[in-house]
């Protein structure tokens, strides 16, 4: 496990280098010129940019495979929870009801909102749900968010509300500054650090929450830490950069495929994959025809979609067979 | 001599009166009892699962506030569900009861149940029964001083109710821990040195096996009663006129 963490590791690495890199031509050009100027461009263009996508990645991916230890389903995610939703509706009303324009207020917004909405789906469906209940649930608290967040723009003081929250709303990493990433990364870290030492309780909630209750971990305080983290994480993200889709559910997968399926010891190769995928993502929108922006969630969720498809019906035949 | 096990004042709201209980070493002790009865509760009560006042301790060490690494050695719990959501690696599962890695262990266990050509399959791809035995190499991986093992011969087949029985008799002995294991089948009682009959969320009776399946208590609890040709059910006026 530790030799394929090394490797995914060194594989962001030098994903990341590429991403901050790319395109390479104008980059050389501009150092020809103006070497100041070109150095500039790398920092306060480009790298929020690269930071912004690996971090994101990651706390997708962690979070996600905190949320599908604390369900006991490898469905739940950031976003099939509705917390990316919620996030979005707490971003909304922060900056467009509050006006408020300083990066790390607006994510205690976002954080609020997936607090919101993950601690909504613990009361409809609880810890320990059928699939159908979590999945319902989470539609649900998605579709009210989504619905609360288009009526909040519609009837934002600020008539550009609607067009202007597009570009920020549909996940985009275009045009964020140091100071937006890092209002967004920072509580992140904080937040993944603080679940990463809970790898070993979520360990043990696969033997069942009994059987946790009895090492001395309380399934119910797991919990609200595991929400609470994952509110913090995902809200921040999600006021920089809006929701982005299936990267938070895919990569617990394939990181459980790492880790022996124990959900716990899943947390950091989930990290790791969902950085790499996110990057990755982020790298193939700049093919788009010149003078077109893709927003990089759109394109997760185009190549998400049949990828979850897939899962559910793999999981459908394994219980029916 | 103080007792391996103590519990004083036991309780779970609505299922569990308070219950106090000792037990010795090197003990198995059979817990038995209608449905509903409160078996389940009163095991997840002396594994501080669930308790609603009172204490546990354990060979002179409170459970309550005993730390996680800790907990292992002082008890097990093996819960009455089969159910695995993840697919972790029977091995793998057997060392997740183990608080430090001990792969010697693991192997002793996996050839004690018969489990050595399981071994690497994801235990969400086992049968029940195979399942209930990697559940029970789990609870016994930490040699803890106290068992509570909720219906451990339940999906498995005679062989295994046998070898099972003969296996927690061994690590009795062995180790001097002690046993408590709920079983429905009244006809397993003889392999245990005492029972104890729960009904209506308390104990109602405490007696070694003979003078339990001789009692009043067991066949008012179950509602059954010993004739010529085994068990069978009392006769309804008998259930009405009981206390």
């Amino acid at each position: 496990m530790s030799r394929s963490g090394a490797f995914l590791s060194l594989a962001l690495l030098l994903l990341a280098a590429l991403h901050l890199t790319t395109p390479l031509g104008p980059l050389l050009e501009l150092r020809r010129a103006d070497p100041a100027l070109a150095s500039l461009l790398l920092t306060e263009l480009r790298l929020p940019r690269t930071l912004l996508a690996a971090g994101y990645g990651a706390v997708l991916g962690m979070t996600g495979a905190a949320l599908q230890a604390m369900f006991a389903n490898p469905l739940a995610s950031p976003d099939i929870t509705g917390s990316s939703s919620g996030a979005a509706l707490g971003a909304v009303l922060g900056a467009y009801w509050f006006e408020i324009a300083d990066p790390l207020a607006l994510a205690g917004f976002g954080a609020g909102g997936a607090g919101l909405a993950l601690a909504g789906l613990l009361l409809l469906a609880g810890r320990r749900s059928d699939t159908a209940t979590l999945l319902l649930a989470g539609v649900a608290i998605a579709l009210a968010a989504g619905a609360a967040t288009s009526l909040l723009l519609a009837l934002a003081p600020s008539p550009f509300a609607f067009y202007d929250s597009f570009d920020w709303l549909m996940g985009s990493f275009v045009d964020r500054s140091l100071p937006q990433a890092a209002a967004a990364l920072v509580p992140a870290a904080l937040a993944c650090a603080l679940l990463v030492r809970r790898a070993r309780a979520l360990d043990l909630l696969a033997l069942g929450e009994d059987v946790a209750a009895s090492l001395g971990y309380q399934p119910r305080g797991l919990a609200l830490e595991v929400v609470a983290l994952s509110a913090v994480a995902v809200g921040a993200c999600v006021s920089v950069c809006g929701a982005i889709g299936f990267v938070g559910l895919l990569a617990p997968y394939a990181a459980r495929r790492i880790s022996g399926g124990h959900p716990g010891r899943a947390l950091v190769p989930a990290a790791l994959i969902g950085a790499i995928l996110l990057v990755l993502a982020d790298l193939a929108v700049r093919l788009a025809p010149a003078g077109r922006v893709i927003p990089v969630g759109i394109l997760t969720t185009v190549v998400g979609t049949p990828l979850f498809i897939w899962l559910v019906v793999g999981m459908r035949r394994r219980l029916t067979s | 001599m103080t007792p391996l096990l103590e519990a004083r004042d036991v309780a779970i709201g609505g299922r569990l009166q308070a219950t106090d209980l000792e037990i010795g070493s090197s003990a198995m002790i059979a817990l038995i009892g209608p449905n509903g009865g409160g078996k389940t509760s009163l095991l997840r009560a002396l594994a501080a699962v669930e308790m609603d006042g009172g204490s546990v301790v354990v060979d002179g060490e409170d459970i309550a506030s005993a730390a996680p690494a800790r907990r292992p050695h002082l008890l097990t719990f093996l819960p009455a569900s089969r159910d695995a959501v993840w697919p972790i690696r029977a091995r793998a599962m057997i060392e997740l009861g183990l608080a430090n890695s001990d792969p010697q262990r693991v192997d002793r266990l996996l050839e004690e149940l018969e489990l050595v050509d399981l071994a690497n399959r994801p235990i969400n791809r086992l049968s029940t029964g195979e399942r209930a035995r990697v559940l029970l190499a789990r609870a016994l991986a930490p040699c803890p001083r106290i068992l509570l093992l909720d219906e451990p011969l339940s999906n498995l087949d005679p062989y295994w109710v046998l070898r099972t029985l003969q296996l927690l008799r061994e690590t009795v002995r062995k180790t001097r821990c002690s046993a408590i294991v709920s079983l429905h089948d009244i006809d397993r009682l003889q392999s245990f040195d005492r029972v104890l009959l729960a009904s209506s969320g308390r104990i109602v009776a405490d007696l070694p096996p003979d003078a339990m399946l001789a009692s009043r208590e067991l066949a008012h609890s179950f509602r059954i009663e010993m004739g010529e040709g085994g068990w069978r059910v009392s006769p309804p006026a008998d259930r009405r006129s009981s206390p």
